[in-house]
């Protein structure tokens, strides 16, 4: 593949490493649409059933302890309610520094997920701990808005010091076919996070409702240099699941195979226990691999679940069955 | 006219379309039943029997492949012409086996209802014996009949022509391709179909009629590793046992003789359905969002 | 690879996810010391007293010995079966209906049980026994149980007759279901049954024996006669059997017909094979290499059905290597009882020497072996998920059925060279199409001459589709309404 062509994604954009072997990929919009409809195809059945037998993975004993904590340690505590308040953004912050107070051995979470005007009161609640702060940005969740008031949401978040963003893609864009559109609408965003702030790209997967689409948006996304691709916004009927969740597993996979860039995963909404948590973490070590056992490389976008993941922990330190009473309701 | 001397016809072979003498260059002497020489037929060897299949085999794609409509066609076409040549058939049957020229017109007759009724078959067999099964996940599947392939058909050895047409017919409607051994005492009807089936739009090859001796035709037939099926009517007891056991060699699907008391009776289907084989085709259908799931 | 974490949680040692054992608990299932043939609804002993001893394959551990059925007691089953013939034929459907029901619940009921028997037994997976055996054992008598009252509409004629006894002789890669293929459809149309299970895994048929007495069934109506090839000729060669059903290899299922040949005995034989799996250049890659998996490691490969020959698409052929490769090195081998476990033991000693075999002749014919890292246990039988390249349609590993986990891998150029290739073998059993474009299915699949197609998926199996092959993979179909044929007199 000619690799010397100049393309938009051939300049470093905030400071991303570029997909150098696909950059003639995005030189046009037919170039970019060939591109992304002569991926493989995904045979839902197969694709399901193979999410489904991960499934049944039993993790024992020092798997277990191991997961739960490799879990926690990569739930993006998230509250995205029009009812958030200052007060409410502090103690989410506190309950991600120190998850369960009775025991200090339990690792923070990855970041606490907020709106972008909650960011302040964010990043105060996190100072001095290893907990980012990740921003919801472009008019999430819908994300229809001009261009203009999107970037303008994303420069506000990271000069307000969110360390990541998550943005939601533009589904209409994609669903009519203008895989440009949301291709420059990523790097426009991506540069405005600079070099300071990683970015999520949502796909909003059930809205996208085939998974030969979610294989397409995975791939635009990664080309277009998001550091994280992310199932949904939480705020639909479906979000994650263990087969889309395995589907952008082996995009990232195959896209690193290809280029050389590792680029994240964050399946987000709709896991509540240890037990689906573990099952996602298996699907990660089973299918993208090692390398991604790691919150650099893989986040729960979740809220409940960070108490459950607590009582399992709890469970397994004292051989018997937590209670909600038992871990924080924050 | 009737002190003139006739003029005998050559009975041949019918192999691959055409009609070749036994390359053994052997005959045999067919008489009537009261034992009135009626004709020299050829007498097949093993060769003969190897040149047919070669030719069955060789037919085997294009009229397996055929639309099932088209073969009806072409089966239908067989009783069209068969009924343009009845007194020839009459005759011949009923000097091969003895009969009236009502009784054996009788035969003559239900044999061409025979071609029709197995004409009307070719597109129906699918639809009774082949269907969708229920299968208990996201998957689609079909199984459909297909033809065995190439099946060696031992004529029965009492009914020349009506028992010949009646095993012959049911091979060919659905896609098989057959070697047909005749009649050994009465091998002539069969010859002559032959020359119908010539003519009939029946591609050269689907049909392949020796004459000869049953057991010096059958036996390398049946231990033919290019043989599918074959189908014993024509045996006796102690010949259809050794080549139910040649047959095993590559595991032919054997139809043992059954006792026919009546040919004239309307025949079930058990005659297609011995040499089809049922293939069942699968496919994921996927799921709809209505679970959660995507497509 | 991975930058340093900002939260680095996982303990150091643990870079790797590793899964501890999750053995699945042995204590569900009793087995006895020993175990006697089953006749005439009682366990007796061998009539010349002879036993054998059954192994755990994947520990080599004796589990229990068994009577050893001979000539003698084969008549003993095969009277017994005459004898309950005639009451069991002359039921109202609806009972004999009722009686393979309460079978079915039963086996749910004992599920696990017998899932945790048969990989003791057999050494597959109990991720297979339970999720894939056992089911599918259970719903093949509901299956065939709701036909038992409807042989009128089944399409062959009114009031079909059974045939009489069944003789069933079964193979060890699948021993219950095999069991429940054979059993299920002959007692809903009104045989009885004398089966002999394989030598090397009779247990779980002696347990369904027990499951025949908790069912009330009339005695003589199922027997068990556990033993060798010999005890299985026996059975074949009975003057009063009318019914003989096999599966197994196909050079056994040639000896039957000649056995059975000049009889008036009914057969079908269910036999080996070499199925192709052939993957499109256009196929959803993903999912082509877990059916390619599925197809061949299935059952450590002990699959008549197996997907043995990979064909792929010359223009592929290095992209779906390597992520056949690299999936292939995430397969967990070891303890069958370990509900992690991917690939179980081979099932006896026998079967692993001609694993190893025609292995071995694939490496001096020049094929290129490959296997991921995996750690063999020290004792049982066991042989590593292995790959063929630079395979031919002329090497033995093509072409001989190897009945183990071994893909031979071989290329095509056009759709008409895979057809070729694939039936290019006195096989007809399975055959898998992966490909996007669905004309292409229906025209492979209607060339491919094989009793099973699966495309764009691979190894499925349900009580309503008829299964069985062409050409040497034998004749006659199980499963569905097919499968009633074999068991009627018509």
């Amino acid at each position: 593949m000619p690799t010397n062509a100049p393309s938009p994604t051939a300049e470093s954009v905030g400071g991303a490493p570029i997909a150098h072997a696909l950059t003639d990929v995005t030189a046009s919009h037919a170039t970019l649409r060939r591109f992304l409809h002569g991926l493989p195809g995904v045979d839902a059945v197969g694709l399901e059933a193979r999410a489904a037998s991960l499934g049944t993975r039993s993790i024992k004993t020092t798997a277990k302890a191991y997961a739960i904590d490799l879990a926690i340690s990569m739930v993006d505590l998230t509250t995205l309610e029009g009812a958030d308040t200052p007060g409410k953004v502090r103690a989410l912050g506190a309950k991600a520094v120190r998850p369960d107070p009775t025991d200090r051995t339990t690792p923070s979470t990855a970041a606490v997920c907020v709106y972008p005007d909650m960011v302040p009161a964010a990043k105060a609640a996190v100072a001095g701990s290893s907990v980012k702060v990740a921003s919801v940005a472009t008019a999430f969740p819908a994300g229809r808005a001009p261009l203009s008031v999107k970037l303008a949401d994303v420069r506000e978040a990271v000069a307000a010091g969110a360390d990541e963003i998550d943005m939601v893609i533009d589904r209409g864009a994609f669903l009519a076919g203008d895989y440009l559109k949301v291709y420059d609408e990523i790097t426009a965003v991506k540069q405005a996070c600079g070099s300071e702030a990683r970015l999520k790209v949502i796909f909003e997967t059930g809205e996208l409702s085939t998974y030969d689409n979610i294989r397409r948006a995975s791939w635009l996304g990664m080309l277009a240099g998001a550091d994280f691709i992310k199932t949904s916004t939480g705020k639909v009927a479906v979000n994650a699941t263990p087969a889309n969740t395995l589907l952008m597993l082996e995009a990232v996979r195959d896209f690193r195979a290809q280029t050389g860039v590792q680029v994240g995963v964050k399946p987000a909404g709709g896991i509540r226990t240890s037990k689906d948590a573990v099952k996602f973490l298996v699907l990660v070590n089973e299918t993208a691999g090692e390398d991604w056992l790691d919150n650099h490389w893989f986040r729960f976008g979740a809220s409940s679940l960070l108490n459950d993941l607590l009582m399992q922990r709890q469970k397994l330190a004292t051989g018997r069955y937590s209670g909600p009473d038992y871990v924080t309701v924050d | 006219m009737s002190d003139r001397l006739s003029v005998f016809k050559t009975y041949k072979l019918y192999v691959g379309g055409k009609f070749p003498r036994s390359e053994s260059g052997r005959v045999y002497e067919v008489t009537d039943s009261k034992g009135n020489w009626l004709a020299n037929a050829p007498q097949s060897s093993r060769k003969d029997a190897r040149d047919a299949v070669v030719a069955a085999r060789k037919a085997f794609g294009a009229w397996s492949g055929a639309t099932a409509y088209n073969r009806g066609q072409v089966l239908y076409r067989v009783a069209e012409m068969l009924e343009g040549r009845k007194a020839q058939f009459v005759h011949e049957v009923a000097d091969a086996e003895g009969l009236s020229k009502s009784k054996a017109a009788e035969q003559v007759e239900a044999a061409i209802d025979r071609w029709v009724w197995y004409a009307g078959w070719t597109d129906k067999i699918a639809q009774v014996v082949g269907g969708g099964n229920p299968v208990a996940g996201p998957y689609f599947n079909l199984s459909s009949p297909e033809p065995t392939g190439v099946v060696a058909v031992l004529a029965p050895q009492e009914s020349s022509f009506l028992g010949l047409v009646s095993v012959v017919a049911p091979v060919i409607a659905t896609g098989n391709t057959a070697v047909v051994v005749a009649s050994e005492k009465s091998p002539l009807p069969a010859l002559s179909l032959a020359e119908v089936l010539a003519t009939s739009d029946v591609p050269g090859g689907v049909v392949n009629v020796l004459s000869g001796r049953t057991a010096e035709i059958a036996t390398p037939l049946a231990a033919h590793q290019d043989v599918n099926a074959i189908d014993l009517a024509g045996a006796d007891e102690v010949l259809a046992k050794e080549l139910e056991i040649a047959a095993a060699d590559n595991l032919k699907r054997a139809l043992r003789p059954q006792p026919v008391d009546n040919w004239l009776a309307t025949p079930g289907t058990d005659r297609l359905t011995a040499f089809l084989e049922t293939k069942t085709v699968w496919h994921p259908t996927g799921s709809l969002g209505a679970s959660g799931s995507s497509y | 690879m991975a930058p340093a974490s900002a939260s680095a949680s996982a303990p150091a040692s643990a870079s790797a996810f590793e899964y501890a054992p999750a053995p699945e608990s042995r204590a569900i299932v009793d087995i006895a010391p020993s175990y006697g043939l089953f006749i005439d609804g009682d366990f007796t002993e061998a009539a010349d007293g002879r036993v054998f001893k059954t192994v755990s394959p994947s520990t080599e551990e004796v589990l229990s010995e068994i009577a050893q059925a001979g000539a003698e007691d084969v008549d003993r089953a095969v009277k017994a079966a005459r004898k309950a013939f005639e009451k069991w034929s002359a039921l109202p459907g609806a009972e004999r209906a009722k009686y393979l029901f309460r079978i079915a619940r039963i086996i749910q009921e004992r599920s696990r049980e017998l899932a945790v028997l048969e990989t003791l037994d057999n050494g597959k997976p109990i991720k297979e026994t339970r999720d894939a055996d056992l089911p599918l054992v259970a719903a093949h008598f509901f299956y065939y149980a709701g036909w038992a009252d409807k042989l009128d509409h089944a399409g062959f004629g009114a009031n079909p007759r059974p045939l009489g006894v069944a003789g069933q002789v079964i193979p060890w890669n699948f021993p219950l279901l095999m069991l429940a293929w054979k059993i299920a459809p002959a007692l809903a149309t009104g045989n009885t049954v004398v089966l002999k299970p394989a030598e090397t895994t009779p247990l779980s048929a002696l347990f369904f024996a027990d499951i025949c007495r908790q069912a009330g069934l009339p005695k003589g109506v199922v027997n068990i006669l556990p033993g060798y090839g010999d005890t299985g000729a026996a059975l074949v060669a009975h003057p009063d059997v009318n019914k003989v059903a096999f599966t197994g290899s196909t050079a056994v299922g040639k000896e039957i017909a000649r056995t059975v040949a000049g009889t008036r005995k009914k057969l079908t034989l269910e036999l080996g094979g070499k199925g192709a799996n052939i993957v499109f250049d256009d196929a959803p890659i993903d999912q082509a290499v877990e059916g390619i998996v599925n197809g061949i490691f299935f059952n450590q490969g002990q699959v008549c059905c197996a997907g043995s020959r990979l064909l792929v698409q010359e223009s592929i052929h290095d992209e779906l290597l390597d992520s056949l490769k690299r999936r292939l090195s995430t397969l967990r081998l070891g303890d069958p009882l370990d509900k992690n476990t991917d690939i179980g033991a081979i099932n006896s000693e026998e079967q692993l020497a001609r694993i190893t075999r025609l292995v071995e002749q694939g490496e001096a014919e020049g094929a290129e072996r490959w296997s991921p890292a995996c750690e063999i246990p020290s004792s049982g039988y066991w042989f590593a998920p292995t790959l063929f390249t630079n395979v031919t349609q002329a090497h033995t590993v093509a072409r001989d059925e190897i009945f183990g986990p071994v893909l031979s891998v071989l290329t095509f150029r056009t759709p008409d060279e895979a057809v070729a290739k694939a039936n290019n073998t006195p096989y007809g059993l399975s055959a898998g199409i992966w490909t996007e474009k669905g004309s292409r299915i229906l025209a492979v699949a209607n060339r491919l001459r094989a009793g099973v197609v699966w495309s764009n998926t691979f190894n499925k199996f349900d009580p309503t589709s008829p299964f069985g092959g062409y050409k040497e993979s034998g004749f006659g179909r199980e499963g569905g309404r097919h499968g009633l044929e074999a068991y009627l007199d018509v």
